[in-house]
């Protein structure tokens, strides 16, 4: 990867060089995932269906079903209407889901199906459903199937049953880790109140070895509680990206009180979501919570010698990124690159308004980027940190950077997707990989005389 | 709620799917294979692209650039375990990242101007341009584009047919990978390319640094290899193919019918070799001699061959000890490779139980059944619950396959072997064939399976 850029300035203005993103079907089929006995329905041909599963697997390390329409010659000549219908038919007497999440690849997008027809029109036994939600892939990327997905199980299932509302509140987590909703529960539990979230794939991309198989795990939300996420006082949306879109149709649909927030990355953001279930239901915030912010507060203090003043790159999905920088900027790092795959305007503005309130001047900021950029920036000011996924691992390598592997996917390392980077406890994970990693590079550049026990 | 058991209970096999299942000695029905997976299930096959992409992927210089949607690009992006001693620009990702307005007024426009800056940037010897289900739907006319490319640049600008919905076998994908091989190759008018004593090697793809091990031993022999396709390849060298004397064909997927043509169009005549295993290896090295006919090297081969053999059989013979009566369970690509697993674990005293490919041809199939103990389940394109419903019938200890099989079979509490194209670790040579059997010995006996059983009497 050491050539990947030329030595003189070249141009690269179309197409995209080592990409830092992928396409919306697989963010479908995560959220996907993320419903209790669910089966993903990818409506195209096998292949894409196997590389999302597999790129899913990769990360998780966990089994990841989906069927497929299994599209041949015909289909892109007739249409893929007697592909979907008869897959239909055979998922439900077959794999026997609870719920079919169809979503539409590329090809059944260029091909046109008409896929809320055919769902219409075709044969659902009785008590069971089919969700939809289109992913053309030149369009967006996996965080706007994700998000598209979540607005489909608000459209097709969110229901109000009158005037009068529970109290109770959605949340709805964005394209997360297993081990981050599971940390959202934990907080909101502790906050004592009640809670449908989803998608959920805690229990689902995260389950024990027991030497039994099971096709669809305990977890995720299930279909009645997403149903009855329309009788919520409030749908706390995070992420803007990923989550704020299906937040506004429940609002539109049921009159679910939408109120968007940041992924809670970081303890600002942490608090923000604290505060936003405090004020709502009006509760105590636990001690318990109290503590482990303190905690967080005062491994601050303790490290932030570290790290503070070090340039960082930072890239991944929108969402991650736009958190994990203002926990940076309250950690005192200096993000001088950050960059998203995503397509999307409102990140850079996002971005370009926490610097200019840190009075950081200079930095490149881009959405809809892709990774031969940002080493190209970083080829010609180094920075001391990079963050990102795995595919950061060539720049890290090539230009010598330490790096800490943060959002999706993470290929090259595991127990990440059981590791919660949201919360309080997520703050801590962040600032052991950050100090560890610049502390490690320091350990392994110093001269014999400077090397130190204690740090 | 656990619905896995209801489908597992002998519906998992709908009937449609029954001719895709065959027990050895038991039915005489032959496999249905080259069938197209169900509408609606949950198949293990790839694509034509995927096919296409893992075959050429590895020609380490040439700049690699996907026409579609970037999800193409992204799934493929240096996921072999393909090394290189030279070049390393094949570990690049190059998409055209088409957009809704390509798809509504045509991507070739586009393409070009990708074609341009990638040479601009890089000056790769050539650049092999993927087509995908979009571009090809929308009937981009990529084989144009590249003929203008190629001429504009003068390089080697090659398209590669590899539309994915043209079928949902990789096997299609192989073809047109070999297709764009043989235009590579082809000298250009007026040209040729002496002979020499040297020999090509066809579908072998330096996974683990395979073709290197081979190439000690040949070297040892006094043969050379000319090039290997496409492991730790150049263009150039690729381009020397014409100029061998014999063509070895490792891998039965994509490489024969390159094999046919090099004979066809430059009378190189070709041995099929496999280097999975001791035995596999002893036996192609002697048919590599033989072929060459020199007696020297012939003695040369029975040295190397008893050496080694004399070196690994104490090691395998330890293995061996551990591992013998286990069950073993085979779910790979093609059934070239579940030929050479099979018998290596048969080497190590295993019992063969199941085994299955994603994309074999019926021929192959009947291969594999001779080489089975009867009983053995022979399976095509199995669904996660035919598999799970087999892996725990038969009570499997170990199974050999591909990323999505691993993590299904640690879920079961089954040991596992990456034999897929995208493993890391060499399994070729006699020394391939000590680590394939550690590999083996660690999974199936890691102590990590006592936890499991712990947790059965403690939490
Ligand atoms: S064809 Fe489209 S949906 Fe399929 S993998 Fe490629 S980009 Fe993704």
């Amino acid at each position: 990867m050491l050539e990947c850029i030329p030595e003189t300035p070249v141009e690269h203005t179309t197409g995209k060089i080592n990409p830092a993103k992928t396409c919306q079907p697989l963010g479908a089929m995560y959220a996907a995932l993320g419903i209790h006995g669910c089966l993903p329905h990818s409506h195209g041909s096998q292949g894409c269906c196997a590389y999302h599963r597999m790129h899913l697997t990769r990360h998780f390390r966990d089994p990841v079903l989906a069927s497929s329409s299994s599209f041949t010659e015909g289909a892109s000549v007739f249409g893929g209407a007697a592909n979907l219908k008869t897959s239909i038919k055979n998922v439900f007497a077959i794999y026997n889901p609870e719920i079919m999440a169809v979503h539409t690849t590329c090809l059944s997008e260029t091909i046109g199906d008409d896929l809320p027809n055919i769902i219409k029109t075709a044969d659902i036994p009785e008590g069971k459903s089919v969700i939809h939600v289109n992913t053309p892939s030149y369009h967006g990327s996996h965080i706007t199937g994700f998000s598209g997905m979540c607005k489909a199980m608000v459209s097709y299932l969110a229901q109000s049953d009158g005037a009068t509302k529970k109290s109770q509140m959605n949340v709805l987590p964005g394209f997360v880790n297993p081990g981050d909703m599971r940390e959202i529960r934990r907080i909101v539990d502790a906050l004592g109140v009640n809670m449908i979230m989803f998608p959920d794939t805690s229990n689902v991309l995260d389950t024990p070895l027991t030497s039994k198989y099971q096709m669809y795990p305990d977890g995720g939300a299930t279909v009645a509680e997403i149903r009855d996420a329309g009788n919520s006082e409030v749908t706390l949306a995070l992420g803007s990206f990923a989550s704020h879109d299906a937040a506004e149709v429940l609002q539109d649909k049921c009159g679910v009180t939408g109120i968007p927030l940041k992924l809670p990355i970081g303890i600002k953001a942490t608090d923000d979501f604290i505060m936003a279930v405090k004020d709502w239901f009006g509760v105590e915030i636990p001690a318990s919570l109290t503590l482990e912010r303190g905690q967080v507060v005062d491994t601050l203090i303790d490290t932030h010698f570290h790290y503070q003043g070090k340039r960082v790159a930072v890239f991944g999905d929108p969402d991650h990124v736009i958190a994990l920088t203002e926990f940076l900027l309250a950690m005192g790092m200096i993000p001088v690159y950050v960059l998203t795959g995503t397509p999307g305007k409102a990140f850079e503005a996002e971005i370009r308004k926490m610097l200019e309130e840190a009075g950081i001047t200079g930095s490149r900021v881009k959405a809809e980027g892709d990774l031969f950029e940002l080493q190209q920036w970083i080829k010609e000011a180094p920075v001391d940190l990079l963050i990102g996924t795995s595919y950061g691992k060539y720049i890290a390598r090539a230009e010598d950077v330490p790096f800490v592997r943060f959002g999706f996917p993470i290929l090259d390392r595991a127990v990440h997707p059981l590791m919660p980077v949201v919360g309080y406890r997520g703050c801590l994970r962040l600032i052991e990989q950050i100090s560890n990693a610049l502390l490690e590079r320091r350990d392994r550049d110093c001269l014999d005389e400077d090397f130190e026990l204690v740090l | 709620m656990d619905t896995s058991s209801v489908t597992a209970e002998g519906s998992a096999c709908i009937s449609e799917r029954q001719n895709f299942i065959l027990t050895t000695g038991k039915s005489k029905s032959s496999i249905h294979c080259a069938d197209d997976s169900l509408a609606g299930s949950v198949s293990q096959r790839a694509c034509v692209f995927c096919g296409a992409r893992v075959v050429l992927n590895p020609v380490t210089d040439a700049a690699h650039l996907v026409h579609g949607p970037i999800g193409c690009a992204t799934y493929t992006w240096d996921i072999r375990g393909s090394l290189s001693s030279g070049s390393e620009m094949y570990r690049n990702s190059f998409s055209t990242d088409m957009k809704e307005r390509d798809v509504v007024f045509g991507g070739e426009k586009k393409l070009a101007t990708c074609i341009d800056e990638i040479v601009g940037k890089y000056h790769p010897p050539a650049i092999f341009v993927y087509s995908t289900c979009v571009s090809g739907m929308i009937g981009d006319d990529i084989i144009a584009v590249c003929k203008a490319a190629s001429e504009r640049h003068a390089t080697d600008v090659i398209p590669v047919e590899s539309s994915g919905f043209l079928s949902g076998n990789k096997v299609v994908g192989y073809r047109a990978a070999a297709i764009a091989l043989m235009q590579l190759i082809k000298p250009r008018e007026g040209e040729t390319v002496e002979k020499t004593r040297k020999l090509n090697f066809l579908g072998e793809y330096n996974l683990g640094g395979e073709k290197w091990v081979v190439e000690r031993y040949l070297r040892e022999i006094g043969i050379e290899i000319n090039v290997a396709f496409t492991g730790d390849s150049t263009v150039a060298a690729l381009k020397q193919a014409p100029g061998a004397c014999l063509n070895l064909v490792q891998c039965t997927g994509s490489m024969h019918w390159v094999a046919m043509s090099l004979e066809q169009e430059f009378g190189t005549s070709y041995l099929d070799v496999n280097f999975f295993g001791a035995a596999n290896t002893a036996e192609s090295l002697r048919k590599i001699a033989q072929f060459y006919g020199d007696p020297e090297m012939i003695r040369r081969t029975e040295t190397l061959i008893e050496r080694e053999q004399a070196r690994i059989q104490p090691v395998l013979q330890k293995y061996r000890k551990k591992l013998a009566g286990k069950r073993a369970a085979i779910y790979v690509g093609g059934a070239f490779k579940a030929v050479a697993i099979i018998r290596q674990l048969k080497e190590l005293g295993m019992e063969i139980v199941l085994t299955g490919t994603q994309t074999g041809k019926k021929e192959e199939y009947d291969n594999l059944s001779t080489l089975l103990d009867p009983g053995t389940i022979i399976i095509d394109d199995a669904n996660p619950a035919e598999l799970e419903k087999f892996l725990l019938e038969k009570n499997v200890d170990v199974m050999a396959g591909g990323v999505k099989e691993r993590v299904l079979a640690y879920k079961l509490g089954i040991g596992f072997v990456d034999h897929n194209h995208d493993r890391k670790d060499g399994l070729a040579g006699f020394d391939g064939a000590v680590r394939f059997a550690r590999e083996v010995y660690v999974t199936t006996c890691t102590p990590v399976w006592n936890q499991l059983k712990a947790a059965g009497r403690r939490v």
